[in-house]
């Protein structure tokens, strides 16, 4: 049965979607939680670059800096899969393409993330 | 009041101002809104390239050392200088944008300051970090 009432009289009333915003939050919070640990993370780096591998492993077993880079890891990925989707959306116009972009983007920022998450693991609980 | 209709219906076509997607003047303002989403492009790589790393030290001393090797090799470290260049811009751009987010540092005056601080402070801490990570500190 065909309605006639607008769009707009049907949501009036019913209060905001409660989730507009979601992204949003999430890459501020997010960006602001990465300012620090990048931060540390570049400390790190240095004496990680001059440790070579006994180094890094030796680096890594510690649960302080395994939970850093992993908390690192986690952050980004989701930063940087929601300022990538806001750069293919902006751009790109065509619809298959930007699906196939949007879907490409999520499988490699969930792949990086697996991926950086299961290296910590292995290296912060594997033998010295 | 003397001008004619006509030449007040043109004179308020002149002064109309234009939309502000079109690019009608290079700004610093807007310099850094379009250098951050390039550097987060650009740190989107990075990003995979820690994760690689990651993955090269759970692979074992063969891959890490492949690895190392790759990062340390003249375009490696060309890339990853490009990198933190990247990274301390993005990240003094995205406090700008926070404090943006709070609704200070509108003002054009203030806006042009803060664009031009957040340029120098990405080359300068870039250029800091590589010095002190070469020749300072062993």
């Amino acid at each position: 049965m065909t309605s006639y009432r607008t769009p707009l009289s049907r949501v009036r009333g019913l209060g905001a979607a409660k989730q507009g915003v979601g992204d949003f939050i999430v890459q501020r919070v997010s960006g602001a939680a990465l300012v620090v640990l990048l931060l540390w993370g570049l400390a790190s780096a240095i004496g990680l670059a001059r440790g070579g591998y006994d180094g890094a492993t030796r680096w890594l077993h510690a649960p302080l800096n395994a939970a850093g880079l992993a908390l690192i890891i986690v952050v980004a990925v989701m930063h940087m899969q929601i300022g990538m989707r806001e750069i293919i959306i902006d751009y790109i116009e065509r619809t298959s393409t930007k699906a196939a972009l949007l879907v490409l983007n999520t499988f490699i920022a969930w792949f990086a993330g697996a991926l950086g998450l299961l290296a910590v693991v292995i290296v912060a609980i594997g033998s010295r | 009041m003397s001008d004619s209709p006509t030449e007040h219906a043109a004179a308020r076509a002149a002064d109309r101002p234009m939309s502000p997607f079109l690019i009608w003047r290079w700004h610093v303002t807007m310099a850094t809104s379009i250098l951050h989403r390039a550097t987060g492009a650009a740190l989107y790589l990075g990003a995979l390239v820690l994760v690689g790393w990651g993955a090269a030290l759970a692979g074992g001393p063969g891959a890490y050392g492949a690895y190392m090797g790759v990062l340390g090799s003249p375009v490696g470290l060309v890339v990853l200088a490009g990198l933190s260049v990247c990274l301390f811009f993005h990240m003094a751009n995205g406090i700008r944008h926070l404090v943006w987010d709070f609704g200070a540092g509108f003002r054009p005056r203030t806006a042009d300051a803060t664009a031009w601080l957040v340029l120098a402070f990405g080359a300068l801490a870039a250029l800091g970090y590589w010095a002190y990570a070469l020749l300072g500190a062993r």
